[in-house]
């Protein structure tokens, strides 16, 4: 651990009776870093968040944010986390404005602190007109982003966000996306969000770990993630006769493999080559006067790289 | 760590809350329509029994308690005296106050947010169950005053100094006894998920002990310390005790002893009284430091039973993972 770590795990574990769901995690988040954490619902995504909170005891390992030990010093981490629940909910009577000042009461800011705080945030989530409206009358949208001036009205060193981009439109997710990234660069917040949409928050991550049934099974820079082997899919899809054209595509140099993917269309190809020679695989093609209608270089997505980690789970899982 | 140095002043967590849920019920629906509903009935029940009184002035002549009577008497065509009506709808005020305190927050999605913020999570409980109580306090505060006012502007009479004292007292056992149903309420609301299943165990709670715990008493009673045919007035007189003592487990009998006492200074025991020890007994008032000493039992019990159930809705409430 270093002196800018801001959040560390070691072996952290939670049970909940036979059931495992953080198993031995070891995570560093580093300080101005956008770590995600991804993996799909049921992975423990939320319980290793309530552990780093303080809301959850861990059954075994370590855990520290800012140095402190959450379970010990409860209070001194929450005062400088914000936190994003799952599902954020706000008193439906009250106004957004109103919600947030009872936030900002229970972090013992003075009323002008607040009003000031309050003001600021909400114009970063986008919330201005509507913030004098009652929360029963939001979107789910707009109560996600409510949720996020909630957590910014305490003016936090580090954000847990979990499932930030949840119910919000696409435009909205560029915005938000966009927002955590300009908290890390401009403010030197650490954010740790909590995603089972890869593609969405690929763009802002740093660094990313694939979690699974309480593993971490991946961890590292997205571009790091894509580029396992070296060898590049290439998805590839052509009119014309199938012995044709199979023959046809085993005979560029450089590709390994050829197969059929097995559920989708007769006409699709995965070749497996060496490195990227795609324009090589195209020109052998159209040379032999046949149509690509489709080309794609698989893996390049954490989507890719997120089905292959989980099938491999998925596979261990089944062989055992 | 440097970050952390910066130590802001130290919130009073549990206040922030009780403040704004006090705020949110004095604002609230179910305030306003219960104020509405308990002072009409209590303003019914007094004014009926201000007609009443001058039958029973005429007997109490020269009784220094006559305006405590406005309070425990009962005419036509209310069948109920103020207390008693109290004592039977109060409970409703603390399951009203109590029953979706933790789950409301859950069904919200307000509660993860709340205990992330820099507060113990105990400060949420205390908050609430603090907010609760005032609100009973206003309330009962407010019934007693409209019937003290109608009292005074109907019959002309105004309260001594004791009788204001015995009222006061008299109102700190009935916001105790309120406190019973709500901290059960709130136990209940952190227990059941749905607040409407929390409700329903509550207002069953209430209903079992009002209505049938004296029969269910009585049976028990009859187990215990039976009284076989002919049986002579000792082995009577040890069933009729056990019986009591057993009716004192409910919160229910205890309110009425206390308020039995406190409110009728002629009452000089709330046990059973054999007519042996009523033998020249002279009928006068007893000071409020006396009545007082009659029901200390009656009081304490109270506080018991509310603590217990206090403190087993704490308790459940720590343990509990904050995710549903």
């Amino acid at each position: 651990m270093t002196a800018s770590t801001t959040i560390v795990t070691e072996g952290l574990t939670k049970r909940y009776g036979e059931l495992t769901a953080v198993d031995h995690l070891d995570l560093e988040v580093e300080k101005g870093e956008v770590f995600g954490l991804l993996g799909p619902n049921g992975a423990g995504k939320t319980t290793t968040i309530l552990m780093l909170l303080g809301l959850s005891e861990p059954t075994d390992g370590k855990v520290r944010v800012v140095g402190l030990d959450p379970t010990r010093k409860p209070l001194d981490v929450k005062r400088v986390v914000g936190y994003l629940p799952d599902n954020v909910g706000f008193y439906d009577s009250l106004t957004g404005r109103q919600n947030l000042r009872y936030t900002a009461r229970l972090n013992g800011l003075d009323k002008g602190m607040s009003d000031q705080r309050i003001a600021a945030a909400l114009t970063e989530v986008g919330l201005d007109d509507a913030g004098d409206a009652p929360a029963g009358t939001y979107s789910r949208g707009m109560l996600q982003r409510l949720g996020l001036a909630d957590a910014l009205v305490k003016d936090p060193h580090i954000m847990i966000l979990d499932e930030p981009t949840m119910a919000i439109d696409p435009e909205g997710v560029t915005e938000v996306l966009r927002l955590i990234r300009s908290l890390a660069d401009e403010r030197g917040v650490t954010v740790l969000l909590s995603s089972h949409l890869l593609n969405q928050v690929q763009t802002v991550c740093d660094r990313v770990g694939i979690f699974v049934k309480g593993r971490l099974i991946a961890m590292g820079r997205p571009d790091q993630l894509v580029a396992s082997d070296g060898t590049v899919t290439v998805e590839l899809g052509v009119n014309g006769d199938m012995d044709q054209v199979e023959q046809v595509l085993r005979g560029v140099p450089g590709v390994t493999e050829v197969e059929r993917p097995s559920g989708k269309s007769d006409r699709l190809w995965h070749l497996t080559t060496q490195a990227d020679i795609i324009p090589a695989i195209v020109h052998a093609v159209v040379a032999r006067d046949m149509l690509v209608w489709h080309v794609r270089r698989l893996g390049t997505d954490l989507a890719d790289v997120y089905h292959r980690y989980f099938e491999q789970e998925v596979g261990h899982d089944d062989s055992r | 760590m440097t970050t952390v140095a910066e130590v802001r002043q130290p919130s009073h967590g549990w206040k922030v809350v009780a403040g704004k849920e006090l705020a949110d019920y004095l604002l609230s629906a179910r305030f306003i329509v219960l104020l509405v509903i308990l002072g009409l009935a209590a303003a019914g029940a007094v004014y009926t029994a201000a007609s009443g009184i001058r039958d029973v002035a005429t007997q109490a002549s020269g009784s220094p308690a006559l305006f405590l009577r406005l309070f425990t008497i009962s005419a036509d065509p209310m069948p109920f005296s103020f207390f008693v009506f109290i004592g039977f709808l109060a409970p409703i005020l603390g399951i009203a106050f109590g029953f979706d305190a933790v789950n409301g927050e859950r069904a919200q999605g307000t509660l993860p947010r709340l205990v992330a913020q820099p507060i113990h999570r105990d400060d949420v409980i205390n908050g609430k169950f603090v907010a609760g109580l005032s609100a009973i306090g206003l309330m009962l505060i407010t019934l007693v005053l409209i019937v003290a006012g109608l009292g005074i502007f109907r019959l002309g009479i105004v309260p001594s100094v004791a009788e204001v004292a015995r009222l006061v007292v008299w109102l700190i056992v009935a916001v105790l006894y309120v406190g019973f149903w709500l901290a059960f309420a709130t136990w209940c609301s952190v227990m059941l998920r749905r607040a409407s299943s929390s409700a329903l165990v509550a207002i069953a709670t209430w209903l079992v002990l009002a209505l049938f715990a004296a029969l269910l008493v009585q049976l028990i009673a009859g187990v215990i310390a039976p009284v076989p045919e002919g049986a002579g007035g000792d082995v009577i007189l040890h069933n009729a005790q056990v019986e009591q003592t057993l009716s004192r487990i409910s919160p229910i009998t205890l309110y009425d002893e206390a308020t039995t006492a406190l409110l009728d200074p002629e009452t000089r025991a709330v046990g059973i009284v054999t007519i042996q020890q009523l033998d020249r007994a002279i009928v006068s008032d007893l000071s409020l430091g006396q009545s007082l000493l009659l029901v200390w039992p009656q009081v304490v019990g109270l506080v018991a039973l509310t603590e217990i159930c206090f403190v087993a809705a704490y308790v459940t409430f720590m343990r509990q993972e904050i995710r549903a």
